[in-house]
Order: C-alpha cells, then sequence, then structure tokens
C-alpha cells in the first residue's frame, strides 16, 4: 500500500504533464493536417475540444480529406472512438463521480488519462490524481498544440510541398504501433490492410476501410474464443 | 456540411465515453465485447494507413508517401516519440518530391 504523500502527488503531476506536452506537440501535426484536409481553423478547434479523442479526429479529417463523405467520416471515428466507453466503465469505478464532475470525467476519458490511472492502480487516491491531472494537462496542451499546427498550416499554404499528406499514415502508424502487442492484434492489422487495398478501386472512398473492419475484427474473435487477451496497457481486462 | 459532420462526430465520441460511466458493466463486460472493442481501433487505424498511403480517389498509386511512412517505420522502430515519426514522414516526402524522384 502507497499513500498519496505530496512527494508522490509531484511526482504524478509532473508525469501528467509531460504526457501532455509529449501529445501537444503532436497536436501540431493535427491542427496542420486538419486544415491542409480542407476544415477551417475553427472547425479544426472544434475537433480537438470537443471530440478531444486523437485517432478519431485523425481518421475523420483523413477521410473528408481523401473526399469520403460525412457519413463514412463519422461512422469510422465513432467505431474508433468506441474503445473509450470500455475506458469509462473502468474510470466509473475508479473515480466514481456525480454531476457535473461526470461530464468532465466522460469528456476527458481518452488513451493517455485511462493509461495513467491504471499505472497507479494500486492506490486509488494516486489513481484519482493521476486521471485528472493527466486529462486535464493532455486537453489543455492537445488544444493549444492544435491552434498553433492550424494557424501554422493556414500560412504554409500547398501541404502536398511540405509532405504534409504523408504525415496522415505516418500518424495512423504512430497510433496502430503501441497496439500491436499481441499476435491477434498484428493479425488483424495485416489482414485489414490487405482487404481496405483491394476494396479501394472498387467502392467509395472510406467504406472499404469499414468492410476490412468488419472483416478482420469479426475473424478476430472467431479465432481467439475462449483465449486470453492482453489489451495495449498490458493489463488483462480493463474495468475487471 | 463540414460543420455538421464535426458536430455529430463530437457528440458521436462524447455518448461513447459518457455511456461507460452511466450504463451497468455487465453490457460492455462480455468476453467477446471486450475483444471486440480492443481489435476495432487496431483494424481500422491498419486500414486507414494503408488506404491513406497507396490511393488516390479510387486508384492504387506510389508516390512519396511510402517514402514517409518508411521513415515513420523506422523512426517508430527507433523508438523514437510520434511527432518525430511524423515529421519524419512529412520531411522525407517533401524531400523526394523536390529531388522530383516521386511525384
Amino acid at each position: 500500500m502507497t499513500a498519496l504523500t505530496p512527494e508522490r502527488r509531484r511526482r504524478i503531476i509532473i508525469d501528467a504533464i509531460g504526457i501532455g506536452a509529449a501529445t501537444g506537440a503532436y497536436a501540431i501535426s493535427f491542427g496542420a493536417i486538419s486544415v491542409a484536409a480542407g476544415l477551417s481553423v475553427l472547425q479544426t478547434q472544434a475537433l480537438s475540444s470537443l471530440m478531444f479523442t486523437g485517432a478519431s479526429q485523425f481518421a475523420m479529417v483523413g477521410v473528408l480529406g481523401a473526399g469520403g463523405g460525412a457519413v463514412t467520416a463519422i461512422a469510422i471515428a465513432t467505431l474508433l472512438g468506441s474503445r473509450n466507453a470500455l475506458y469509462a466503465l473502468h474510470m466509473s469505478t475508479v473515480l466514481r463521480p456525480r454531476g457535473w464532475r461526470r461530464l468532465a470525467a466522460a469528456q476527458l476519458t481518452i488513451d493517455e488519462s485511462t493509461g495513467m490511472a491504471i499505472g497507479h492502480q494500486d492506490d486509488p487516491p494516486s489513481s484519482r490524481l493521476a486521471f485528472w491531472s493527466t486529462g486535464v494537462a493532455v486537453f489543455v496542451l492537445w488544444n493549444l498544440g492544435t491552434l498553433v499546427g492550424a494557424l501554422g498550416a493556414d500560412v504554409l499554404g500547398d501541404p502536398a510541398r511540405f509532405g504534409l499528406d504523408a504525415a496522415i499514415p505516418a500518424a495512423f502508424l504512430a497510433l496502430l504501433w503501441p497496439r500491436l502487442v499481441s499476435r491477434l492484434a498484428r493479425t488483424v492489422a495485416v489482414l485489414s490492410a490487405a482487404v481496405a487495398l483491394i476494396l479501394t478501386p472498387l467502392l467509395p472512398s472510406g467504406t472499404p476501410v469499414l468492410v476490412a473492419g468488419a472483416i478482420a475484427v469479426t475473424i478476430g474473435v472467431f479465432l481467439t474464443r475462449g483465449a486470453q487477451e492482453t489489451d495495449e496497457f498490458g493489463q488483462r481486462a480493463v474495468g475487471s | 456540411m463540414i460543420w455538421a459532420t464535426v458536430l455529430i462526430g463530437s457528440i458521436s465520441a462524447f455518448a461513447l465515453k459518457f455511456a461507460g460511466f452511466v450504463i451497468p458493466e455487465r453490457f460492455l463486460t462480455t468476453p467477446t465485447m471486450r475483444r471486440v472493442t480492443l481489435l476495432i481501433p487496431v483494424s481500422l487505424l491498419a486500414g486507414l494507413l494503408v488506404v491513406q498511403t497507396f490511393s488516390s480517389g479510387s486508384t492504387l498509386v506510389i508516390d512519396a508517401r511510402v517514402v514517409g511512412l518508411g521513415a515513420a517505420t523506422v523512426s517508430l522502430a527507433l523508438r523514437a516519440p510520434l511527432l518525430v515519426a511524423v515529421l519524419s514522414a512529412a520531411a522525407s516526402a517533401a524531400l523526394v518530391r523536390y529531388l522530383g524522384w516521386l511525384p
């Protein structure tokens, strides 16, 4: 049992600011990519403050920028955000928030805040502090980074000249990388990539990714009936 | 149209986060549901990654983005932070375009 000493409190907050700074730097690329994809600075900023879940934001601007339809963009972004519901289940047992704090906790439930909270799950007060401090630090710096990137891209002009179109797949790769922890995850990734490429000339923009997702996830679940699975935090079963 | 997409997408994202705080745990924690929820991001990110590298509209193409993706892969394999991976992709793609090696 480790108590929430002033020393530990300080360390958690410093960690939170560190994670916030790293994601904030990353948000610069989101802001630039979003404006390059054709969204306005205000629309870009709305995504970072209202949607506030990185992978969904990148997916939405990626699909819109590639000429995909609104319904496809919303579907992909929403499916990517579905993992947040699982994180929220775990956080609701740790935080047990009421009233406006429940709304705030929901909005701040993302990979980083949940990951930090799980990292301190041996001590509930530390876990709660880790969640709130990381959530707030990432929210503030993610939005600040977005603004810097969006305004920067507005000034730069032609996105392809600066390789911004190549930054989009790189962002997806960076988000995917830490999730390839199991053989199952790697198999599903390769299968999805192959099916999505094969369907690209045949279906409207954006939809190949959705169809590939449905096929690959179904096969993945079928392959592993009864098997133990670890998630991206290396924990067995978040929330149980 | 973009505004509607942005706002509906944002409301959906919040609804999912909020759902976890209000609905009973047993609805989301069957082993199959858990596995599906963890595999969805892997699948969609992998699909988006290749489509956004190798397509232009509904045509498959090879251009400077491939070089960018290669640079990002090397950066991530060397445990570089996310921003470095993204920057190396943009810089290398811009470079091969500037040199005229790939469109």
